[in-house]
């Protein structure tokens, strides 16, 4: 156990490494004088010299490689757009789409759970069809086109929520949704499955032998054990919520990391797309370090095998 | 016989975009970018089937090159991936040791990056326009199939027919294209059916943030415009949004239509 955890750790350090390499090397793949794309053609010399040195474009690249990562963890990065440092830019953001994410995920959660259960306990009844219908419409519809229909409906047509922006919960409820229908879709699917195999278990069998209720079967023994396939999924979810919070921080204006990205895009803030894609990818490998390492302890079956 | 019929509209739906893709400049009542001030914004009518945008340009019309742009990106993408995967996977699979873990080490990396997020990074750094697109979401894409046919090389390698192939002498090569690849088909096939999917929905999304095609039609970027007129024209929202929820629910389906034939005739 220890041995898996410890190796897990270490193979995070390498690959959030690759990453940050990745993202130093972005700047070098544009096509032209970087500088000159941030300032436009009509910038003075002068100005192009000091953004040049600023960004370290005019050392040899071991020397930018360098630069690039004692600025980045001395918090030195400088947002060409903002002229702040890219982390204090970023962090209000982050937590913008943080909440965002994070309810969405609950949302999702509170849907597909009891539909994935429900349609898997009622096999090939009505109940299952419309259910995997549902599930099939999360996966297919896009977040671009679902959340304009929720405004139209809830916004426009009944005046019940704001369209956009971010304030209270009335403010996050349709932002949320439009995030967590996606995801539900796919999770409810999963539990279906995952709950399917769980109840041909010969323990539930000894379980309802020793005259146990099936509610308490089904809670206490089945669910138990139908989630811990579950939670991956969550975790690996994250992701797609991640890259979801894009187009629905887009739509709904709201103040997160992914407006900030594009924006920073359009601005031609490259130091801050660089941290911000950072800061992304990071966050998401991080919740897969955890959903690992709580899975590792959660299922003993995972753990035996990884030490094998 | 309910499942014939369900895949008949499957393939009648995928037909029709593949059809007014294929004859776009034939099919369009209108050029897509001829303007119209006058009734600027109007709905559904006689004349303008599914309504003219903010300059009075037919919507049925950019809808109809907007599904060039769609599939495109949908097919090429899948193309690309699945031969740089192929080759990737097949590599991996047969020689393994050291090659094998280093190309596995980059798919691990490459697999860091959620989803979208490379593609919108690249998208930036290249700048707009379809050929970026379909080279940014390539990039990912042949990641999922490398993986997959190298499962299926392990898999196969130890089957007697490998062995017996290798044994009368075959090269590694011949082996390959002779015996594994008829045997990847399926699977390959359907995971090309989702890959076709995901990438329309790629493409959308990116040309939605104004990260996609420039200056044709696509349905994001009709999306992306229309989005500004809901109150007052929500039929610019509306229509476009169904064409990709169509085709994409269309090929997700037909992948899945697939893996069930594929498990009924394994069975058999």
């Amino acid at each position: 156990m220890k041995g898996f955890l410890i190796r897990r750790l270490l193979w995070f350090f390498p690959v959030l490494f690759g990453v940050s390499l990745v993202v130093f090397f972005f700047i070098h793949l544009i096509p032209g004088d970087p500088v000159l794309m941030m300032l436009g053609e009509s910038a003075q010399s002068a100005q192009v010299e000091q953004l040049r040195h600023q960004l370290h474009l005019d050392l040899p690249l071991y020397r930018q490689l360098l630069l690039f990562f004692t600025d980045l963890f001395q918090g030195k990065m400088i947002s060409i757009f903002y002229q702040q440092p890219v982390f204090q830019v970023i962090f209000p953001k982050l937590i913008a789409t943080l909440e965002l994410a994070f309810s969405a995920m609950l949302i999702a959660i509170l849907i597909a759970l009891p539909i994935g259960i429900l349609s898997a306990l009622k096999k090939n009844s009505w109940l299952d069809f419309i259910a995997r219908t549902f599930s099939l419409l999360g996966v297919s519809v896009p977040n671009f086109w679902m959340g304009p229909l929720l405004i139209l409906l809830f916004s426009i047509r009944l005046g019940l929520l704001p369209v956009s922006g971010r304030g209270g919960i009335s403010h996050l409820i349709l932002p949320a949704f439009t995030l967590g229908l996606a995801m539900s879709g796919f999770l409810s699917r999963m539990s279906r499955a995952s709950m399917l195999e769980v109840l041909g278990a010969k323990y539930l069998e000894s379980a309802r032998a020793k005259g146990l209720k099936e509610i308490s079967v089904i809670l206490k023994h089945a669910l138990r054990n139908a989630l811990i396939p579950i939670l991956t999924v969550i975790g690996l979810q994250f992701g797609a919520l991640l890259s979801g919070a894009f187009i629905t921080e887009t739509i709904f204006a709201w103040p997160g990391i992914g407006r900030l990205l594009i924006n920073g895009i359009f601005s031609r803030d490259f130091p801050l797309v660089q941290a911000s894609v950072l800061m992304i990818a990071a966050s998401y490998l991080t919740v897969n370090l955890m959903v690992d390492i709580a899975y590792a302890l959660a299922d003993a079956r995972v753990r035996l095998w990884r030490e094998r | 016989m309910k499942r014939k019929a369900v895949l008949a509209i499957l393939l009648i739906i995928i037909g029709m975009f593949v059809f007014a893709a294929l004859f776009a400049p034939l099919l369009a009542p209108y050029s897509p970018d001829q303007q119209n001030l006058c009734p600027g914004l109007s709905g559904p009518s006689s004349g303008h089937w599914l309504g003219q945008d903010k300059l009075g340009r037919d919507l049925l019309s950019r809808m109809i090159f907007g599904a060039r742009v769609s599939l495109l990106v949908g097919v090429s993408v899948v193309l690309i991936s699945l031969i740089v995967g192929f080759m990737v996977g097949a590599i991996s699979g047969v020689f393994g040791g050291m090659i094998d873990q280093a190309l596995m080490r980059i798919i691990d990396l490459l697999m860091a990056f959620p989803g979208i997020l490379l593609a919108i990074a690249l998208a930036a750094v290249l700048g707009p326009g379809i050929g970026n697109v379909i080279f940014a979401l390539s990039l990912l894409g042949w990641v999922g199939y490398a993986r997959l046919v190298r499962g299926q090389v392990l898999v196969e390698r130890e089957k007697a027919y490998f062995e017996s192939a290798r044994a009368l002498g075959a090269g590694t090569a011949r082996i390959i294209f002779k015996h594994l690849v008829p045997n990847l088909a399926g699977p390959v096939l359907v995971q090309a059916s989702f890959g076709i999917a995901g990438a329309i929905l790629a493409e959308a999304s990116l040309s939605f943030l104004g990260l996609g095609a420039q200056k044709i039609p696509s349905f994001g970027s009709l999306l992306a415009h229309g989005i500004n007129f809901l109150r007052t024209a929500p039929h610019l929202t509306i229509f476009p949004g169904l064409a990709v929820f169509l085709l994409v629910i269309s090929f997700n389906l037909l992948g899945d239509f697939i893996a069930d034939y594929l498990r009924v005739e394994e069975k058999r």
